[in-house]
């Protein structure tokens, strides 16, 4: 059996899994409108952390390791989450039977400008990032680095899961983040992809995304927590449409394939899941795809929301915060509603939460897709 | 407007990296996005880009690609049309 | 229980293409991947045009999957059950340098979503999957250099647990002056013994 033992977000509602839910059940927003030239000519709405903030949390941990070296942005965002996913467990992260898998798309990708001095070059290497991580917390072995667009946080849980099953690990802290940066927005601005205002899942006036920057943590483990409900990875998957390489099947071939694959390893079936949290990024094309897979499963039963109307899409850290809350919204058994959501536009009848509800939700399917025609699934249940 | 329609070709060639193509392979009336040169949503949005940085027209509304990015002889009415500086469609 | 083999592996370097560790081809003249990469699909015949849209190292994986799939009888598998498992050290670096200069100077200031989208390591993954219909797992990985216990247990798992019968795996990657690919196919039809001794073995077989 896989435990999840605890968690941790780093995001603009909040530096701990309780206090970013705390804010959403509050209804706050952390999406606002950003007006630097850093990262782009006019201003865009998007969740950004506050990095007055970010340093004296950061000042502090370094403290207490005793670590005087210097830390990117985003470094020091994953590196105060894992302390914190850690402080909540028993979890020796420097034993050989703990592994680190760390999800991200573009890493240190500011760094490329060459406009920052203070670090080397390399800094901008993938696997470099993962290295300071790994030394950070002197975990023994070489840190696992998955870079497969937004999926890649929901990948990475699953991967964790896997590697714990096939008794290669005892524990595996899964780490992902992603920073906003010019290089993050003017792409998707050419992608024209990107909400003029904070996004609106499924909501018939949807008409993008929105950035955010965030990091978080979920440790998953073979060891139950002792004196408390457990929550349990049950089956997850990925599958490719081969369809195209921006946009997702209109069919959810990809999408469908992995909630198969997932019910498959779950030995589950669709009337089991109570809840769905959905990728619901708030483009036109993405919501109407996930609502066809949702359909085409027989899971129109199910409540389904999005929390990316709060956070914005944190790319390589969407999957484990959202994973994040949606675990923090089965311990309580509260369905936060899908912020920006109003009216239905998705052609399917599927049960998207537009107020906070009281609901006792044991059982529950995560979905991610992705660039690349990438699209994972995941099954969690109280055990 | 001749001269325009040929000017694109070499630029929508260019742009969206039609390998094998010539500038005389690619006819002004042909639809672009349909059987003719079978481009997709990327190869819309780079011709949204390649009408702001060669002929300084923005676009604001992808949706608006459809019509203008039909042919290139619609193409080239619609650079003709609005390229007075910087045009805001 | 089956057990997974390397029926068949890849190898492109040096402007030259290596199938089971035999040269197949080899274009000396072509400076840089790009040119090497149209050197070596003018010679396969794909016909794929698509493929000009690609960015160097999608191209890279694309020839170097073309090469090795080309004579595998897919039709034996069902499409959910081919995955694709990559890594690298540089992630889409080269790629990324293109977009960075689209977008240093307000001045200059035209970001390309062709561009852009190229980005992601893992687009290589979906160029891959949409070429040969490939709709199974999905993972890329950076690491440092080729790491085979990674790829090994990785597939294996996926494999023992029935998630996927056959794999495309390997390394593909592409730094400012060099390029190198490295895929094998695996599954239970018989070949090379699958596991990180071989693995390793196989990889340095072309250095």
């Amino acid at each position: 059996m896989i435990y999840f033992k605890s968690s941790n977000i780093i995001s603009s509602l909040g530096f701990d899994t309780k206090e970013t839910f705390t804010s959403m059940l509050r209804g706050e927003i952390g999406i606002k409108s950003i007006n630097n030239k850093k990262y782009y000519p006019e201003a865009f709405p998007a969740s950004m952390i506050d990095e007055v903030k970010l340093d004296k949390e950061f000042d502090l941990i370094a403290i207490k390791y005793a670590n005087t070296k210097k830390y990117t942005k985003l470094e020091k965002m994953l590196i105060l989450s894992v302390v914190d996913a850690l402080s909540k467990t028993d979890v020796d992260i420097k034993s050989k039977r703990t592994a680190i898998i760390l999800s991200t798309t573009k890493g240190n990708i500011d760094l490329l400008s060459g406009d920052n001095n203070s670090f080397d070059s390399k800094r901008v290497l993938l696997w470099k990032l993962g290295e300071m991580i790994q030394d950070f917390f002197n975990n023994p072995n070489k840190i696992i680095v998955i870079s497969n667009a937004c999926i890649s946080g929901v990948l990475a849980i699953v991967t964790a899961a896997m590697y714990i099953n096939a008794d290669m690990y005892d524990n595996v802290v899964v780490a992902g983040g992603d920073i906003v940066s010019r290089f993050v927005v003017s792409g998707f601005m050419s992608f024209m992809s990107l909400s003029p205002t904070a996004c609106k899942p499924f909501d018939i006036n949807r008409d993008g995304l929105s950035l955010g920057e965030a990091a978080g943590t979920v440790i998953v483990s073979r060891f139950e927590n002792k004196n408390q409900q457990n929550i349990i990875f049950k089956g997850g998957a990925t599958a490719n449409d081969a369809n195209h390489i921006s946009g997702p099947s209109r069919t959810a071939e990809g999408s469908f394939i992995a909630i198969s694959k997932a019910f498959a390893e779950a030995d589950m079936s669709p009337n089991q899941i109570n809840h769905i949290s959905a990728h619901g990024t708030a483009t036109p094309y993405n919501d109407e795809m996930e609502s066809i897979a949702i359909e085409r499963h027989n899971l129109l039963h199910a409540s389904v929301n999005s929390i990316k109307g709060y956070l914005g899409h944190t790319l390589g850290a969407a999957g484990i915060i959202e994973t994040a809350i949606l675990l923090e919204e089965m311990e309580q058994n509260i369905i936060l509603k899908t912020a920006g959501f109003e009216n239905s536009g998705v052609s399917q009848p599927i049960n998207i939460v537009s107020d906070n509800t009281n609901k006792e939700i044991s059982c529950c399917l995560k979905m991610a897709s992705g660039f690349g025609g990438s699209n994972a699934a995941m099954i969690i249940s109280k055990g | 407007m001749e001269e325009l329609i040929e000017k694109l070709k070499v630029q929508i060639i260019e742009q969206l990296n039609l390998e094998d193509m010539e500038p005389e392979d690619i006819d002004a009336e042909e639809s672009l996005f349909g059987e003719g040169l079978g481009l997709d949503s990327i190869d819309a949005l780079e011709l949204i880009v390649l009408l702001e940085k060669e002929y300084g027209i923005k676009i604001q509304n992808p949706k608006d690609g459809q019509k203008i990015f039909f042919s290139l002889k619609t193409m080239a009415e619609f650079i003709q049309e609005n390229q007075k500086g910087t045009a805001e469609v | 229980m089956d057990n997974l083999f390397v029926e068949k592996y890849c190898h492109i370097k040096n402007n030259s293409i290596f199938v089971d560790g035999k040269l197949v081809y080899a274009d000396k003249d072509a400076e840089g991947l790009r040119a090497f990469a149209k050197s070596a699909y003018r010679h396969l015949k794909p016909s794929y045009n698509k493929f000009f849209k690609m960015d160097e190292i999608s191209k890279l994986g694309f020839v170097a999957a073309e090469v090795l799939i080309s004579d595998i009888e897919l039709s034996s598998y069902s499409e959910e059950d081919i995955s694709i498992i990559i890594s690298n050290s540089d992630s889409t670096l080269v790629t990324d340098k293109n977009h960075q200069d689209t977008i240093d100077d307000f001045d200059n200031f035209f970001p390309s979503p062709k561009v852009f989208v190229y980005t992601l390591p893992n687009i290589m993954i979906g160029e891959i999957s949409i070429r040969h219909k490939l709709k199974g797992e999905n993972t890329f990985f950076i690491v440092e250099k080729f790491n085979e216990e990674l790829i090994v247990n990785h597939i294996n798992s996926l494999f023992l647990t029935h998630k996927s019968k056959a794999f495309v795996g390997g390394w593909v990657n592409q730094s400012e002056d060099d390029y190198e690919a490295f895929l094998f196919w695996a599954s239970d039809k018989g070949g090379v013994p699958f596991n990180a001794l071989e693995m390793k073995r196989l990889y340095n077989i072309i250095t």
